[in-house]
């Protein structure tokens, strides 16, 4: 039995952020791009009452066959980090899987970053965000990142579901929200050339 | 038709497929994305409804009373101490027999205060003769509202629809969306004999004496048994017209063929609870699983006959008899006793008693697999599952 199988799921992630950022949103998008690849897929969030900057988690499970458990993810494959500082706050690599992908918002990696055999890819998704959308807001440029760096969804896909999830927020949010997504879907398949090909 | 939706979404997709004329209520975490997706629609054009929100929960189920009482059909949702400040009102509802259809989204109760999910705030309500239906997936959510609008009408009788807060609410999953007319078939228009109309004057919710006051109460506590029959009715006319069931609509087993230890649980923690009895069934342990879908009406007699084969009957609930124990096991054991089952003299299943994943606590598969080896002892007392050490004291 392989580490999938057991958990009842092809891929398990887990994405921090703080209120506000977007990360219960990013993890709907990815199960909907899921759900439009033809998997099976889940997304729920875990966030107290209503704080802004305050530690959120969302997890999302993608698989070939329905998902009955409503559990946490404990286990990931991939951790999407929305703000550098909750490195320090939150045990953010807690259950990461060894050859696991780590995202992390932030211009450079930190130091200690990959010393533990984990994929580290760091993705400028602050200046990215505040450039295409006006503010700081990660989650797209580090869904298409997500994706760049493992093929799990197709860039299509979230697009789409970008369409249909923001569409009540205007074309213009939709445009921006995609060309955020693409940016980072690009830098991240640079580094990806750069380092050593996406396994 | 297929879709990727929130919990709350689909819930909202199901109500509006039943058409209410009057939607009423008041926001609180975690029922809120629902009746902002009902206003939204309302707003969109799409709902012929009237959108009223109210000043608090109790002026919601106030509403939604009136509103039925008169004739429409109508839809509220609460959770945690909104629906207890609608707690005067439920009792109304159900002793004027009106069939008001709600969703609880099930939270914890304060204090302390705690916006996550567990099974006290409708536990709580569990003798205002609503019925009360516990949902395990959001697919069964959307489903079971739109069953409970036809046994409410048939039964003249209020359901409340228990979907646990974020764990369904929040969680986006496929759900199979029910066409219209299929819905239309399955559910026709309200027609309320009772309704009141200035043309046809009647009294709704007149006095009672201590000469007859008894009668009345006994007749509710008839009607909400004979309830059982129309909500199996329901589930089985809901598989013939839409292809899915619920076990039989008051009690879902699974993997029971010959099981001697059989978990019973309640909700969204039995996708869990089934993984667990898979992993189980792998390395040849004879475990099964029984999710009670009814808990009001109480289907003692179809537990009874459920759990025949078992040897030990392991009940997992979250929500507490304060100063007494697990409400379910309690009630369980009840029913086994009435039976003619005795542990002491070897004719029956030991019940324990299991009570966790209170105030949103994980209940994971790797838990649910521990209470099959654990025990939680033969007392009345329950254990709780998964206390921080040092703090049980």
């Amino acid at each position: 039995m392989n580490a999938s199988e057991k958990k009842g799921a092809l891929h398990e992630i887990r994405f921090h952020g703080r209120g506000g950022q977007g990360a219960v949103s990013a993890a709907a998008l990815l199960s909907l791009a899921a759900f439009d690849d033809g998997f099976e897929a889940q997304a729920f969030p875990k966030f107290g009452s209503e704080r802004r900057g305050a530690p959120v988690e969302a997890y999302v499970r993608i698989s070939n066959r329905p998902i009955r458990s409503h559990t946490q993810v404990y286990q990931p494959d991939a951790v999407i980090v929305q703000d550098s500082t909750l490195l320090r706050s939150e045990p953010v690599t807690d259950g990461l899987a060894e050859r696991g992908l780590m995202i992390l918002n932030a211009e450079q990696c930190p130091e200690e970053a990959g010393s533990d055999g984990r994929r580290w890819l760091c993705v400028s998704a602050d200046r990215i965000s505040e450039d295409l959308l006006g503010r700081p807001l990660p989650n797209t440029v580090l869904l298409g990142a997500l994706a760049a760096a493992t093929g799990w969804v197709k860039l299509a896909a979230l697009e789409q579901a970008i369409g249909s999830h923001l569409q009540r927020k205007g074309e213009k949010v939709v445009e921006a929200n995609i060309a955020a997504l693409r940016e980072g879907h690009r830098v991240a398949q640079q580094q990806f050339q750069q380092q050593e090909p996406a396994s | 038709m297929r879709q990727q939706l929130e919990g709350s979404q689909a819930v909202a997709e199901a109500v509006a497929r039943c058409r209410p004329q009057v939607v009423a209520a008041y926001p609180i975490t975690p029922q809120t994305h629902i009746i902002e997706r009902l206003a939204q629609n309302v707003a969109d054009g799409e709902l012929a409804a009237e959108f009223i929100s109210a000043e608090s929960e109790f002026a919601a189920a106030s509403i939604v009373l009136g509103a039925v009482a008169a004739g429409s059909r109508a839809f509220t949702a609460s959770a945690s101490q909104g629906l207890l400040l609608m707690t005067e009102v439920l009792f109304n509802i159900a002793g004027l027999r009106l069939p008001v259809v709600m969703v609880c989204a099930n939270r914890a109760v304060s204090a302390p205060i705690n916006i996550f999910s567990d099974h006290q705030d409708s536990m709580a309500l569990r003798d205002t003769g609503w019925i009360q239906l516990y949902v395990e997936s959001n697919q069964e959510a959307l489903d079971t509202v739109i069953q409970a609008y036809r046994i409410a009408e048939r039964c003249e009788l209020p359901v409340m629809v228990c979907m646990d807060g974020f764990l369904l609410t929040h969680t986006f999953e496929p759900v199979e969306l029910p066409e219209q007319d299929a819905v239309d078939a399955f559910l026709p228009a309200f027609r309320f004999a009772r309704s009141l109309d200035p043309a046809r004057p009647l009294t709704l919710g007149g006095g009672s004496e201590p000469d007859n006051y008894q009668e009345y109460r006994a007749a509710q506590h008839r009607d909400l048994l004979a309830a059982l029959g129309e909500i199996e009715g329901a589930n089985e006319d809901y598989a013939h017209s839409f292809g899915r069931a619920f076990g039989n609509g008051l009690l879902d087993p699974y993997r029971l063929d010959d099981a001697e230890t059989v978990l019973l649980t309640l909700g969204s923690v039995s996708g869990a609870a089934r993984d667990a009895v898979d992993r189980l069934r792998e390395r040849g342990e004879p475990v099964g699983l029984l999710r009670l879908r009814c808990f009001r009406p109480f289907p003692a007699e179809a537990l009874v006959a459920a759990l025949a084969g078992a040897r030990r009957i392991v009940v997992f609930e979250k929500a507490l008899g304060v100063g007494a124990g697990g409400i379910v096991a309690t009630e369980l054991r009840a029913a086994l006793h009435h039976a003619g089952w005795d542990a002491t003299v070897g004719r029956g299943a030991m019940v324990e008693s299991f009570v966790g994943g209170l105030g949103g606590r994980d209940v994971t598969a790797e838990i649910i697999a521990s209470l099959f080896r654990d025990t939680a002892g033969s007392g009345m007392d329950c254990r709780f599952v998964g206390l921080n050490e040092g703090d049980d004291q």
